[in-house]
């Protein structure tokens, strides 16, 4: 693990979370909007989870979704930021099939040692840590539950220093080249330049 | 045709559970079954989930299209869930200071 330095980091972190996100231009068109994408989300769940169509569900549905929304205001889309908020959603939405390719892939392979003769000949067991150069926080856990998601290889931590540890189950999963290659579509899937 | 599919989806899921069961009577330690426990499954729900989510549409109507998405809303949540349940049982392995086997260790007995 690299050292660094703990007096300057805590600050750096912040101005790096402000430059990934700038400040929105109309506060209150972007809340607005902000406000609008939770409550249709909230609205589209709850039509789903009831199923009934007349008019006394679906205005329970419109008073609890509202009120929902209001409440939680600050926790979901606290930035209000519109374009970014499009531009993650469209970059998750191309990210995920991709993902679950390396899914399906990574799992036959462990289901392969699974029933293998001696699984234990067949593993290498081992930690690595590399340094990721994603800022965000959403970006982050993205990327470590990727890794997780993916079989053969699970994140241990992710330190402030940016320093992921893996923990790998043999080196056709814990392949470093692959790791990189899943950090660089979790960048562009949320425009993060690294 | 519908039922075919879903049939087979639903089988390939059975053997990523039986698959991830097995795992985790055979690996070495701690870490490297958590590799079989906490993943395999994921691909196995998906898949089995997706099949039953075919089977259910057959007679179409809207209450089986929203039963069909309800199944499929489960599915995404696993997916968010399973890997930070997994993540949160390995670091508290790492906390107790449980240490990974590796294939050195094993030859030095």
């Amino acid at each position: 693990m690299k050292p660094y330095d703990l007096e300057k980091l805590p600050l750096n972190r912040q101005e790096i979370l402000k430059a990934a996100r700038p400040s929105p231009k109309n506060p209150f068109i972007q809340r607005g909007f902000a406000l609008g994408v939770s409550f249709s989300l909230l609205f589209a769940t709850w039509i789903l989870l009831s199923g009934k169509f007349d008019a006394f569900h679906l205005s329970l549905g419109i008073v609890s979704s509202f009120a929902v929304t209001w409440i939680s205001r600050d926790i979901l889309f606290p930035s209000g930021d519109v374009a970014s908020l499009v531009r993650s959603a469209w970059g998750m939405a191309c990210y995920a099939p991709w993902l679950l390719g390396q899914i399906v892939q990574s799992n036959i392979h462990v289901l392969r040692i699974a029933f293998a003769r001696n699984p234990k000949e067949l593993i290498h067991p081992h930690i690595i840590s590399f340094h990721t150069r994603l800022k965000g926080e959403i970006p982050l856990v993205t990327f470590a539950n990727s890794i997780t998601l993916t079989p053969g290889t699970i994140t241990i931590q992710i330190t402030a220093g940016n320093e992921v540890r893996i923990h790998a189950l043999d080196f056709t999963t814990g392949d470093l080249a692959a790791l990189r290659r899943m950090e660089s579509r979790v960048a562009r899937a949320f425009g993060e330049d690294i | 045709m519908l039922h075919i599919i879903a049939m087979l989806s639903i089988a390939c899921g059975l053997i990523f559970f039986a698959g991830a069961t097995v795992g985790i009577l055979r690996f070495p330690d701690f870490y490297t079954r958590l590799h079989a426990a906490g993943k395999l499954d994921t691909l196995g729900v998906l898949l089995a989930m997706a099949g039953l989510a075919l089977y259910n549409l057959h007679p179409f109507s809207i209450e089986a299209l929203l039963t069909s998405l309800k199944i499929l809303l489960a599915v995404a949540f696993t997916f968010i869930a399973s890997p930070t349940a997994t993540h949160a049982i390995v670091d508290a392995g790492v906390r107790a200071g449980l240490r990974p086997w590796t294939k050195q260790e094993d030859d030095q007995q």
